[in-house]
């Protein structure tokens, strides 16, 4: 079990450390001197030059490399070049928006999905099952910015009852914050849903198909007690996994969806930050959203151990 | 000489009987038929010309003139819809080309190999999978300029980890069969072997991985496009023709519903081939239905 998750923390970290110099090295050969970019055309060279060793940009790539990473561990991320603010700063109020938009989804999704797969299971091949399955079908196929779109029409224009965009800022009150962000979690979390429940669904049916299945039906147990106490469970692990990906879907996903809602998130901030060539703030979401996928699918790798006894006496 | 043992009994007509028999299979074929139908005849024939800006026909509902209404320039939506079929198309099927000719011949090496290449392949593979495929073409599109060929090289480089898992765990299935062990003992290379053995084995996972990443190449050529970094005007792109609608939504909603809905029942066509596909060919999942 130690070596387990002593395995698994070694391959994340390495994974981290790799992730952070290919980011590194994407921005170093993209096109454009950020130096120049601040100080506009009509800039002279010896002007360019003086910022460009202000900002350090004239020192060594390996030096270059290591002040960035080892700023990032101290959450000292630099300045962005265009909000000229601390790029921590903007990362944590961008991030007031984008968290709990994900957390909503994942939770809304996860509520919709597990129990129709659930359902659906139970009810194989029969009418129930085939319409839930169609439905699912139809969830994965809908790309979520146009679902987005829709719901904008349907709840915002034409029966008035959230706002069809924009975030007034958890300032203002919890609940208008949280109107703002509904529709854009419920767009975000259907096509996921739709696939959680396919998952869901078809990992249960894996599972029910088991002996101590049918050990536990023999022994007289309720079906309903079988389906969630030994079923459920056991079909955890590719439910799990799938969720664990999911939040690399959904993070990926706030930044088409923020720009359907404009909402002031992540997302937004790091499409605007590579359209202006922000690298610094580039780097940084890139990096923080890389850590963000790789720690939640260690997670999803420790959470395994909890759900499967199997793993924990494994030596 | 190519060993066939481990290739079912079955006919080609016994399995096309199958496949009329499967509800899936057949929608799905039909309406991938009818998707790609309508970008080929895009080439040919549309209703109007999309180049055409006919200012005095904007934002016109749907009717018997537009089947599917006109936008903000008067362009018929419709005509639209087909023509960018052919670039949707395109773009996904080239990103499934790029992933597969990179991805399975990278997963198959690394089962072949296995100890310390499969191991660093593997980790590589994960190393790609931490980063969101949609920020990452995102990234790639915003670098290199935005434009078709840029989203589908952004595409393809996120197909490449899937087909190497894909290739990947089905090799590792077939490598411990007696067949391969005759084969090695006839004194074949392992790189004959995947190639003559490993890879007719794998065909039909393969196939229905490339359906589904066909799919979802769909979806993101979509969202780059609809951000502005897929396929530029004048080329109409589906992506493209969603983000023109947000804004005019109001007063012209068939311009959102129209070229979502063709996404809808591409990528549904799609997913259903290959449910379908999958159903047909691996009895197992068969039981299971």
């Amino acid at each position: 079990m130690t070596a387990y998750l002593l395995k698994r923390l070694a391959i994340a970290l390495a994974t981290l450390l790799l992730a952070s110099m290919v980011v590194f090295a994407v921005l170093e050969i993209l096109p454009g001197d950020p130096a120049r970019l601040m100080l506009g055309l009509n800039a002279s060279a010896d002007q360019v030059e003086l910022l460009r060793n202000q900002m350090g940009l004239n020192a060594p790539l390996a030096w270059r490399y290591l002040h960035w990473a080892g700023g990032l561990l101290s959450l000292d991320f630099g300045r962005s070049y265009t909000y000229s603010v601390p790029v921590i700063d903007l990362v944590r109020e961008r991030l007031a928006v984008s968290l709990p938009l994900a957390l909503i989804a994942l939770a809304l999704s996860t509520i919709i999905a597990i129990p129709v797969g659930l359902f659906s299971a139970s009810r194989r091949g029969r009418a129930g099952d085939t319409i839930s399955m169609g439905a699912a079908q139809l969830g994965v196929a809908v790309p979520n910015f146009w679902f987005a779109l829709m719901l904008i029409y349907v709840f915002a224009v034409w029966l008035r009852l959230v706002p069809a965009g924009g975030f007034s800022g958890w300032s203002a009150g919890i609940w208008p914050a949280l109107k703002s962000l509904l529709l854009p979690a419920v767009a975000l979390a259907l096509p996921q849903a739709a696939i959680l429940a396919r998952v869901t669904r078809s990992a249960l049916i894996e599972v029910l198909n088991e002996d101590y299945i049918r050990t536990a039906r023999a022994k007289g147990l309720p079906y309903r007690a079988v389906l969630w106490r030994h079923a459920l469970r056991n079909a955890m692990i590719p439910v799990l996994t799938i969720l664990g990906l999911q939040f690399a879907f959904l993070l990926a996903g706030t930044i088409i969806i923020e720009n359907v809602f404009y909402l002031p998130g992540l997302g937004r901030l790091v499409f605007q930050a590579i359209t202006q060539r922000d690298l610094i703030v580039v780097e940084s979401v890139v990096m923080l959203l890389v850590a963000a996928v790789i720690a939640v699918n260690l997670l999803v790798d420790l959470s395994y151990a909890v759900v499967d006894p199997r793993l924990r006496s494994r030596q | 000489m190519t060993l066939h043992i481990d290739m079912s009994e079955e006919t080609f007509g016994s399995i096309l009987a199958k496949a009329f028999r499967n509800t899936a299979f057949v929608a799905g074929f039909a309406i991938t038929l009818l998707i790609l139908a309508m970008a080929v005849v895009s080439y040919a024939w549309t209703p109007y010309d999309v180049t055409k800006l006919v200012i005095s026909d904007k934002t016109q509902a749907p009717s018997l003139a537009h089947w599917f209404g006109t936008d903000h320039f008067g362009r018929d939506i419709l005509s639209m819809v087909m023509v960018g079929a052919r670039n949707s198309i395109a773009v996904a099927l080239v990103a499934v080309g790029i992933g597969m000719g990179v991805g399975v011949p990278l997963g198959a090496f690394a089962a072949a190999r296995g100890g310390l290449v499969d191991e660093a392949l593997m980790r590589l593979n994960d190393l790609v999978f931490a980063f969101p495929a949609l920020l990452s073409a995102i990234m790639i599109t915003a670098i290199f300029g935005p434009g078709a060929i840029n989203a589908i090289i952004a595409i393809g480089i996120f197909n490449i980890p899937v087909f190497a898992r894909v290739a990947r765990a089905g090799a590792l299935a077939i490598w411990p069969r007696e067949f391969i062990l005759a084969a090695r003992a006839a004194g074949k290379s392992s790189t004959q072997i995947s190639i003559e053995h490993v890879l007719p084995n794998i065909a039909t996972l393969l196939l229905v991985q490339g359906t589904i990443q066909f799919a979802l190449g769909i979806l993101a050529e979509a969202g780059l496009s609809y951000l502005g970094l897929g396929a530029q005007p004048p080329m109409p792109s589906w992506g493209r023709m969603l983000f023109d609608a947000q804004t005019r939504m109001v007063v012209a909603p068939w311009m959102a519903i129209f070229p979502g809905m063709a996404i809808v029942v591409a990528v549904l066509g799609l997913n259903l081939l290959g449910d379908g596909i999958a159903d047909i060919l691996d009895p197992k999942s068969r039981r299971q239905r």
